[in-house]
């Protein structure tokens, strides 16, 4: 059971209280009427999931119950940082890809 | 029957402590501390169990959790049938009932022995070769044969009876492993305030101590110091000490799961008393002291009862007191084995010769062993032993060749080294590196915050071992601003020398079996085999062999089987790899990992305020999700299908009570909340009115149907929306999930109420004439109350939100009202309705009522796949709206094209004939195969109210289909459909006004 | 009409008394699901009589009356004394909500020097002081349902949960008072 720092809580809280929500950094488009459906494929159904580092929501449903990005790195399942939703990728430095 | 075994002089047991015991049918007697092992060697016995794949007689190899032989069933009671325990673990108690495994008719005389001699057709890779063709065969011939001759114990055949509980723990140090090296890491973290926590899968803590009379730590003996040191460390109220506890399994970020079992050596446990806990701990940091595991020696018929390892044989002695033999050989490579063989010789034993592999071991043992008139062959092998059900002799020549010769003894204990227990640092990822020196794989760098001290990290001199263990135990308990605690230690304990692999006589060119593996009975020769047939990876090899493979995780055997491989191969050991390490260390019960959670803690059932009732008056009850709602009221004589038609009568013909308790509940509230609605939802919500309701459609954003229910109006700010019973959760979730992320400026809140609100649903003619006497301060009429409009109010006296909404097409209210009011009026309107002839119905009852008006049901008419314009919903559509979740999405190519599945009704010829859910639907019924599939049936019910049967259905091109003739062909014949309306009952709507 | 109706709660006569351990249904209470922005906060302590707390984890009680953080705009706000508490904040003008959950939840005092234990039977968060001192709270999960933890005193917290899973966090809890 990995331990999760929640954002908003501000400690690490076991993997249990949490639930995992796909992908971050997909924004809604504002302009929904007017997407291609290209587009649309592409914001709704493609998602890039990498080996290594991935950017992803988590929610802390059974905490705080807020959503939160977190970036992990599915290799080592270790997570590298989690910040609050609406906040921009962090700079991991070497680790970022 | 006597324990001619036991030496009173020496052990640590209680020889007045005397404990009756049975193994297969027969009486035994043992010392209470014995283990079942210890207390067997006590009586003689050595031959516990035949062999997994030859049936050959085995015995005790170990006197610990590495055993590979002696597994037997423990039968507490009927039910209680546990196989496959290890005879070394379990600890023997007032009636212990023990039986041997994998042996027909009798333990001596065992039928499936005869694949020993057939042997030569059962060499590795046996099974994947032969039973591969014809396939037909591996059902009916192979596969039931090799059950049946394979296999350990037998799996006991009812529920377990025992309980299991579970506990989270956190630590700042865990220590894993409580002899020398796990107490003082346990020591100095305590000594330093940390909150400790030190498992021992042992019953008493020691560890190695409990055999190594040559050791002292502070000025006493090592044993002595570890009951001090024990006794020490449980009064303290920041350390937590177990015992009988495993650290099975070393997870992320230092999670390890221990299982300490609670009740397996007791007499006779409390019905109440949990038999094991899990304990999942979370340490900060972990110090490993798990010791290490000696080897065997592989050399020709080197299983048979008698033989065992060196340790194995000093632990019987100097901890239970048991002597293995009268005249025991010893087989070694390495030092500590000279020890035993000097202990047993003290205790009065006769040592029939120690044979050394190496030409020249020096040292004081040897000179001891000199000294005390043992003949020391060095340089010699053993190259074969005799006797049927026990040792009776071993055949020994110089390793450089020469004559054989045979020297009698009943008991041959062997060395060829030890290997360190790094499976938990494996299983921590921390990578590990071979030491060519010692031939040991080592832990290196640690990839979580761990230290390994003692003999798992190939430290072997004592005072080494507890010096680093103390730095250990210190560091991680962050102390490094006090002084690092000092222990004098000493010890006269030699653990030098060793070899991997297989010794002379089982060389390449022999085929003897020389067993590596004895749990899957895997020999030199078979990984030797595996490797000329091409097998290159010790995964490969393991595979093919099944070497390492059994219960015990090749602890014993897997340096050795590896050794093999590479020399074959031509390889260094590293580079042919090692297998990676897994949990579980030993295996775990089930039970231990379901803890609480069976039976009635399997899954939360819950209940709404007004179960009770509903039971007290014959409901019978169905699972929606967790919940248990009232399914039909049957009344006597009554099967469900004359209940379920009573109750659709009576709902349309005076009135019909339900509790719609279960539905989820959602407040939305803020100065946004009309616009987080129109958003939410397809419909439109910023001009519905005050105090009115409207039914709305949920889709996910790529446009299918997601959820539905009635929404409420309760002010500018406040809308009380329902959703399904089942769909509560994740609508919430999907809710605050846009509200969170994608609308985070709009001011809106919500809040869930499901269970704030108990609702009762009071539906038919006579629902107004039954509420109303009730109701307080809301005006009924259909002027002041029209269909779908919501109230709030007072009814008996407690506050309502008084819905006017139909799920049946009747004139009807939802009735909410504070959880705990819920039954107390659910009985006052229940009164009330009984004076109108009103009954209470259940889940049934609503489904059919609803079909009979073509109301959906999300999950059931619709799959994920449908839209709003599939099943019919188009009006509720808001055609002004420029963004709702899933707009977009119903626009996509596949949700406009033609020919999509869309919701209709059936009608069957037959009006009697009840079509079946899930049934595939076809235009023509004579379409040679494959036809091609139309639909599905969705929701099929006998009306009561129609006179006829009724069914929704998704057709492709359902909408342009109506009075069109399909076919539902079913096992006994083909079913002919007409094509209808989803309207069945009153198809113009009065009703609701009625 | 008939007088008001008393309240029938969830495990009404339910208890347990065993060594170090004491499991009791709480008393009937009011409770408020407030949820708020910052700006709303002042007004709303002023309204309830009771600071709101503004720190993860914590809580804030007087005479009766708690308001515990479940998260950055949330708190459960609990009266023993069944006051009004959706009135008490109707005059705040605001930004935010106030919605009756009084009967939503029940609740169960768990008390005794094995509380810990007990809990942490199902509760996979560190209950020790030093992390859950007395006052913590918070919303987490306990076997298989979702509970809001309260320490109330060192050897006491109080567990709320919802009204039907109350017999299930009850029966975990006597299941886990079991294992001495």
């Amino acid at each position: 059971m990995l331990l999760i720092h929640c954002p908003y809580c501000g400690e690490d809280r076991p993997e249990l209280e949490f639930r995992h929500a796909g992908e971050a950094h997909i924004a809604r488009p504002e302009n929904m009427a007017d997407m291609s459906d290209e587009d649309f494929e592409r914001f709704f159904f493609i998602r890039s999931n990498p080996k290594g580092i991935v950017y992803e929501r988590w929610r802390h449903i059974h905490g705080c119950a807020r959503f939160f990005n977190a970036a992990r790195d599915t290799v080592s399942d270790r997570f590298l940082t989690t910040y609050k939703a609406g906040e921009p990728k962090p700079d991991l430095g070497g680790e970022g890809a | 029957m006597p324990q001619t075994f036991r030496i009173a002089s020496v052990g640590r047991l209680d020889n007045a402590d005397p404990v009756r015991f049975t193994f297969d049918g027969k009486s035994f007697e043992g010392l209470h501390g014995d283990t079942l092992a210890s207390a067997l060697l006590a009586n003689g016995v050595h031959l516990v169990g035949r062999s997994f794949k030859y049936h050959r007689p085995r015995g005790m190899v170990s006197a610990g959790a590495e055993e590979p032989n002696a597994l037997v069933g423990v039968h507490r009671d009927a039910a209680r049938r546990a196989p496959n325990v290890r005879a070394t673990v379990q600890e023997i108690h007032e009636g212990l009932d023990a039986v041997s495994q994998n042996r027909w008719p009798s333990l001596s005389f065992d039928v499936g022995a005869l694949n020993d001699l057939a042997s030569p057709f059962f060499s590795a890779g046996f099974y994947y070769k032969t039973f591969m063709w014809p396939k037909a065969a591996w059902e009916r011939v192979y596969e039931p044969f090799i059950r049946r001759a394979a296999g350990l114990g037998e799996a006991p055949d009812r529920p377990d009876p025992d309980c299991y509980a579970n506990r989270f723990a956190h630590c700042d140090v865990l220590v894993i492993g409580g002899g020398a090296a796990g107490l003082s890491a346990a020591l100095a973290a305590a000594d330093a305030g940390a909150r400790v926590i030190l498992a021992d899968e042992q019953a008493e803590t020691g560890g190695a101590l409990r055999y190594e009379t040559g050791a002292m730590i502070d000025g006493i003996p090592g044993w002595d110091w570890a009951q001090a040191v024990t006794a020490e460390l449980v009064a303290r109220d920041n350390v937590q000490l177990l015992t009988r506890t495993t650290g099975f399994g070393y997870y992320a970020q230092n999670m390890v799961g221990l299982v300490e079992r609670l009740t397996d050596h007791l007499v006779s446990p409390a019905t109440d008393q949990p038999r094991e806990r899990l304990w999942q701990v979370r340490a900060k940091r972990v110090v490993l002291a798990t010791g290490a595991i000696e080897r065997h020696m592989v050399f020709p018929d080197n299983d048979r009862p008698g033989i065992m390892l060196a340790s194995a044989a000093r632990s019987y002695l100097n901890h239970f007191g048991v002597a293995v033999g009268r005249n025991v050989a010893v087989y070694t490579a390495e030092d500590s084995a000279w020890q035993a063989a000097i202990d047993l010789k003290r205790a009065g034993v006769s040592i029939a010769a120690i044979v050394d592999c190496r030409p020249d071991p020096q040292g004081p043992h040897v000179e001891e062993a000199r000294r005390l008139g043992i003949e020391c062959l060095t340089g010699h092998a053993v190259t074969g032993t005799a006797g049927r059900l026990r040792i009776s002799s071993i055949k020994v020549r110089p390793a450089s060749g020469g004559a054989e010769r045979s020297i009698a003894c009943d008991a041959l204990i062997t060395s060829s080294g030890w290997t360190p227990a790094v499976h938990l640092f494996s299983q921590s990822r921390g990578k590990l590196v071979f030491d060519a020196e010692t031939q040991c794989f080592l832990p290196g760098n640690s990839v979580q915050d761990l230290t390994s001290v003692g003999a798992c990290a190939g430290t072997v001199d004592l005072s080494e071992t507890v010096a680093e263990a103390l730095k250990a135990g210190h560091e991680a308990a962050g102390g490094a601003a006090r002084k690092l605690p000092k222990l004098s230690a000493d010890s006269t304990e030699r653990w030098s020398g060793g070899m991997l692999g297989a010794g002379e006589g089982a060389g390449a060119e022999s085929t003897a079996k020389a067993f590596v593996d004895f749990q899957n009975d895997v020999t030199a020769k078979d990984i030797r085999q595996a490797v000329r047939e091409g097998m290159r990876s010790i995964e490969h090899v393991k595979r093919f062999t099944t070497t390492g493979m059994a219960t015990d995780q090749g602890k014993t055997s897997n340096m050795h089987g590896l050794a093999i491989a590479a020399e074959m191969l031509g390889k260094p050991i590293p580079e042919v790899g090692l297998t990676t390490f897994r949990a579980p260390y030993t295996p775990v019960t089930f039970g231990a990992l379901v803890g609480h959670g069976k039976g009635r803690l399997f899954e939360p059932v819950r209940r709404t305020p007004m179960h009770d009732w509903a039971e007290a008056h014959g409901a019978v009850f169905e699972d929606v999700g967790q919940w248990k709602r009232a399914w039909f009221f049957p009344q006597a004589g009554e099967d469900m299908h004359a209940a379920v038609a009573r109750e659709c009568r009576t709902v349309r013909q005076s009135a019909g009570i339900f509790d719609a308790t279960t539905l989820g509940k959602i407040e939305v509230v803020g100065p946004d909340a009309a616009r987080f609605m129109e958003l939410m939802y397809t419909n439109p919500w910023q001009k519905l009115g005050i105090g009115r309701c409207r039914y709305g459609v949920m889709l996910r954003e790529d446009g299918f149907i997601y959820d539905d229910g009635v929404v409420g109006r309760l002010a500018e700010d406040r809308f009380h929306v329902t959703t399904t019973t089942g769909g509560a959760p994740r609508v919430l979730n999907h809710m605050e999930d846009y509200l969170q992320t994608e609308f985070p400026d709009l001011k809106v809140y919500l809040t869930s109420t499901s269970e704030q609100w108990a609702v009762i649903a009071v539906q038919g003619p006579k629902s107004r004439d039954i509420i109303a006497p009730l109701v307080e301060g809301i005006d009924l009429s259909d002027e002041a109350m029209p269909h779908m409009s919501v109230r709030e109010g007072m009814i008996c006296g407690v506050p309502t939100r008084l819905f006017r909404m139909s799920f049946t097409g009747e004139r009807g209210f939802e009735i909410n009202v504070p959880a705990d009011y819920g039954r107390a009026v659910w009985e006052a309107v229940w009164a009330e309705g009984e004076k109108h002839g009103a009954c209470a119905y259940g889940t049934e009852t609503m489904h059919v009522l609803r079909a009979e008006k073509g109301f959906i049901i999300v999950g059931q008419e619709t799959d994920g796949t449908v839209t709003p314009h599939d099943a019919g919903l188009s009006w509720a559509i808001g055609r002004k709206k420029t963004d709702f979740v899933g707009m977009r999405g119903l626009a996509r190519p596949d949700l406009v094209a033609p020919g999509r599945k869309q919701l209709v009704g059936l009608r069957t010829r037959d009006p009697k004939t009840v079509l079946e859910e899930g049934a595939q639907i076809v235009a023509d019924s004579q379409a040679p195969i494959p036809v091609p599939m139309l639909g599905h049936v969705t929701s099929s019910y006998w009306s009561e109210n129609c006179g006829h049967s009724i069914a929704l259905a998704l057709v492709a091109g359902g909408h342009e289909r109506m009075g069109e003739t399909l076919y539902v062909p079913m096992p006994d014949g083909v079913i002919a459909v007409e094509v209808t309306s989803t309207v069945f009952f009153d198809e113009k709507g009065e009703r609701t006004n009625g | 009409m008939a007088d008001a109706i008393a309240r029938a709660s969830a495990l009404e006569g339910r208890f347990l008394n065993d060594e170090g351990i004491t499991l009791v249904r709480a008393e009937p209470a009011t409770r408020l699901s407030l949820r708020a922005p910052k700006t709303a906060v002042k007004s709303l302590s002023k309204a309830l009589g009771l600071d709101l707390p503004q720190r993860p984890k914590t809580s804030t009680a007087k005479d009766g009356r708690a308001a515990l953080w479940l998260g950055p705009d949330e708190w459960l706000v609990i009266d023993e004394n069944e006051a009004d508490l959706v009135g008490a904040c109707a005059s705040v003008s605001a930004f935010h909500s106030a919605v009756d959950v009084s009967h939503r939840n029940t609740a169960i005092l768990v008390s005794g020097p094995r509380a810990e234990a007990v809990l942490n039977a199902g509760c996979p968060q560190d209950l020790s002081l030093d992390a859950f001192p007395v006052g913590a709270c918070s919303r987490t999960v306990f076997g298989k349902t979702e509970i809001i933890l309260w320490r109330t005193e060192k050897d006491a917290f109080r567990v709320e949960c919802w009204r039907s899973f109350s017999d299930y966090v009850f029966m975990l809890l006597k299941a886990a008072a079991r294992d001495r």
